[in-house]
């Protein structure tokens, strides 16, 4: 040893490579996990700093209008009236209609691409097939909706409000945009949702359950329907939620499908207007009080989807957890 | 063998009922089973139109107009024949780029961070729950936030504003993705790396984030597909422009923006050119989606 042992080389037998870190790489670590930290803590502000912005644009509507807001179903702004009412009903009618489609199709895929009815190689294609459905940005759906379903959907919605008219859902004729067309093309965008999640679902079932049901003596379809789908039920049930949360945000199909309406009506062929709808189509050309009061509509839908948000990701991690153990 | 043979045979009348095990179709049972498999066959198939309509709608009414000009031109007045979106097509990319200039390193850092600087602590599970929820967060949301934070603020509508309404969008699957593939990143390599007395930003820097790479790229591109594609969080932040970007403090134009525009338009040229646009847009779209496929299949 002719140099003097610094401190980094002391514990260090002669001839070893290895050595403690020095201080510049101390300070590097240090300022690495600095930065992680703040990365992560970033997503909480993000979400507290995005409540704040909106809720602070909506404060004076929220003085102003109050309650009465969500319960008025005018929206004029000529005369500074403003209610969200008829949005707040074409959001959850538009969804859930949406949701009972898209639920039906997307657990319907997930059982096919699950259980055995395709070989590997081709439900692999199906697979991708399904997941391009959510490839597809909104605003072509949108242009699709119009050129495609809204004029397939019109002999239909005429024949139907002809024969049936007697009946709310079918009380007015579709004349272009309404709430059909919106729903139909809605369920489509909500699809690969269900599907997705519902197959993770299904496929966590321990394959020796299924065992056990044929070796009862079921058939394919009494597994199904009597062991798959119970033992499944949360995990579908999750995506539901999820996919319902999808659906009250979904933004450009639906402004240019629904018709941009502001009345509450039963008949799935009358025009309608939903939260998201509403700020897309009014907030480019507002000023004044109507941005205030686009800030409180935001503010509602925020609320709601936020709410929904939770519940679906609350229940996927209940119903992944219940699977584990 | 012998003692085998040696049992006495039962006689025919001492046989038990032997279960008829064969299969009949006009069963009840088997029947119900078979309509259901064919039921769930045309289900599924039918779950299938949409994309093979929307896509051959595209081509048949998009492709034709398909051409070098509609990267050049700008878009086309009123009664104006011809035309292009080469400014839509330029500004999607110039705001994604912003959004992922923004979204990535804090997606990644924030995906280390959940998955291996602190997994297990509050602000990870905190973190991890409220990316999970935004992941559903509605896009138009975004727009509204950012109208409120940036373009009040700038006293203009920009391309800035754009791309942070899609940075909002694309961080937490940026980030969820990022924890996943970090978190596949086997132990024992990590381990090893502290061994060799890496400290952790060493570690992640030298082990954890080049093996986990390809998980990463998947997650940002997939963020890069969906970002490009959406529309609703740019129609009050960057607007539209007819113009050629000049600054990123300007009215910027958007491939999703000028369809939505233009597919009200009551001129044939003008929805000629949205079908256009929409094919330009679904391919930009699927090509950052089967990257993300490309890279990802390609993992270890």
């Amino acid at each position: 040893m002719t140099s003097a042992p610094d401190k980094a080389s002391r514990f260090a037998p002669d001839g070893s490579i290895s050595q403690p870190p020095t201080r510049g790489e101390v300070v590097a670590d240090r300022a690495f996990r600095a930065l992680a930290f703040t990365s992560g803590a970033l997503v909480v502000l993000l979400l507290a700093y995005i409540l704040w912005k909106i809720g602070l644009q909506a404060a004076p509507a929220m003085e102003r209008y109050g309650l009465g807001f969500l319960t008025g179903a005018v929206w004029d702004p000529g005369r500074s009236e403003f209610g969200v009412l008829a949005e707040i009903w074409g959001t959850l009618y538009s969804s859930i209609l949406a949701l009972a489609l898209a639920g039906f199709f997307g657990v319907s895929v997930a059982i096919f691409l699950t259980q055995d009815f395709l070989d590997a190689r081709l439900s692999r294609v199906f697979r991708t097939v399904i997941e391009m459905l959510a490839a597809i940005p909104s605003v072509v759906y949108g242009l699709w909706g119009i050129y495609v379903v809204i004029p397939a959907l019109r002999p239909v919605a005429a024949w139907l409000h002809d024969v049936f008219g007697w009946f709310p859902l079918f009380s007015t004729s579709l004349s272009g945009p309404g709430m059909a067309p919106a729903v139909i093309v809605l369920a489509i965008m909500v699809l690969p949702t269900v599907a997705a999640i519902s197959q993770d679902a299904f496929s966590l079932i321990p394959y020796r359950i299924k065992e056990a049901a044929y070796g009862l003596g079921t058939t394919r379809w009494e597994a199904i329907m009597k062991v798959m789908l119970p033992t499944a039920s949360s995990g579908i049930f999750a995506s539901l939620v999820l996919g319902f949360g999808r659906a009250l945000g979904e933004t450009m199909a639906l402004a240019m499908l629904i018709g941009n309406s502001n009345q509450i009506s039963l008949s799935l062929f009358s025009p309608a207007n939903t939260l998201a709808s509403l700020l897309a189509s009014q907030f480019p050309e507002a000023g004044g009080v109507e941005v205030q009061a686009l800030m409180f509509a935001a503010v509602v839908l925020l609320l709601i989807s936020l709410a929904v948000n939770i519940c679906g990701t609350v229940i996927m991690a209940f119903s992944s957890k219940q699977k584990v153990s | 063998m012998a003692v085998a043979r040696d049992i006495p045979l039962p006689h025919a009348d001492e046989v038990p009922a032997i279960p008829d095990l064969r299969h009949s179709f006009s069963d009840r049972r088997s029947l119900r089973n078979t309509v259901l498999t064919v039921l769930l066959w045309a289900v599924s198939l039918l779950a299938a139109v949409p994309l093979i309509s929307v896509l051959a709608m595209l081509v048949i009414r998009g492709g034709g107009r398909l051409g070098l000009e509609l990267f050049t031109e700008l878009p086309p007045a009123g009664f104006e024949p011809g035309g292009g979106f080469g400014n839509a097509v330029v500004g999607t990319l110039v705001m994604v780029a912003i959004a992922s200039l923004f979204s990535v390193p804090f997606g990644i850092l924030g995906g280390v961070f959940l998955g291996v600087v602190a997994p297990e602590s509050r602000l990870a599970d905190a973190t991890r729950f409220i990316a999970k929820v935004l992941t559903g967060f509605p896009s138009i949301l975004a727009g509204v936030f950012v109208y409120a934070w940036l373009v009040l603020a700038m006293g203009t509508y920009s391309a800035i504003a754009g791309g942070a309404a899609l940075a909002v969008l694309m961080l937490p699957t940026v980030m969820l993705t990022a924890e996943q593939s970090v978190r596949m990143v086997p132990q024992r390599m990590k381990d090893a790396a502290h061994g060799m007395g890496c400290t952790d930003a060493q570690m992640v820097w030298k082990v954890v984030l080049p093996t986990a790479l390809p998980g990463i790229l998947t997650g940002i591109m997939l963020a890069v597909a969906g970002a490009a594609g959406n529309s609703a969080p740019l129609l009050f932040t960057a607007l539209f422009s007819n113009y050629w970007i000049g600054s990123f403090t300007e009215p910027t134009a958007s491939l999703a923006i000028l369809i939505y525009n233009f597919s009200g338009m009551p001129f044939p040229n003008q929805i000629e050119l949205a079908w256009a646009a929409s094919l330009v847009l679904v391919l930009i779209v699927l090509v950052f989606n089967i990257a993300s496929r490309l890279v990802g299949s390609s993992k270890v």
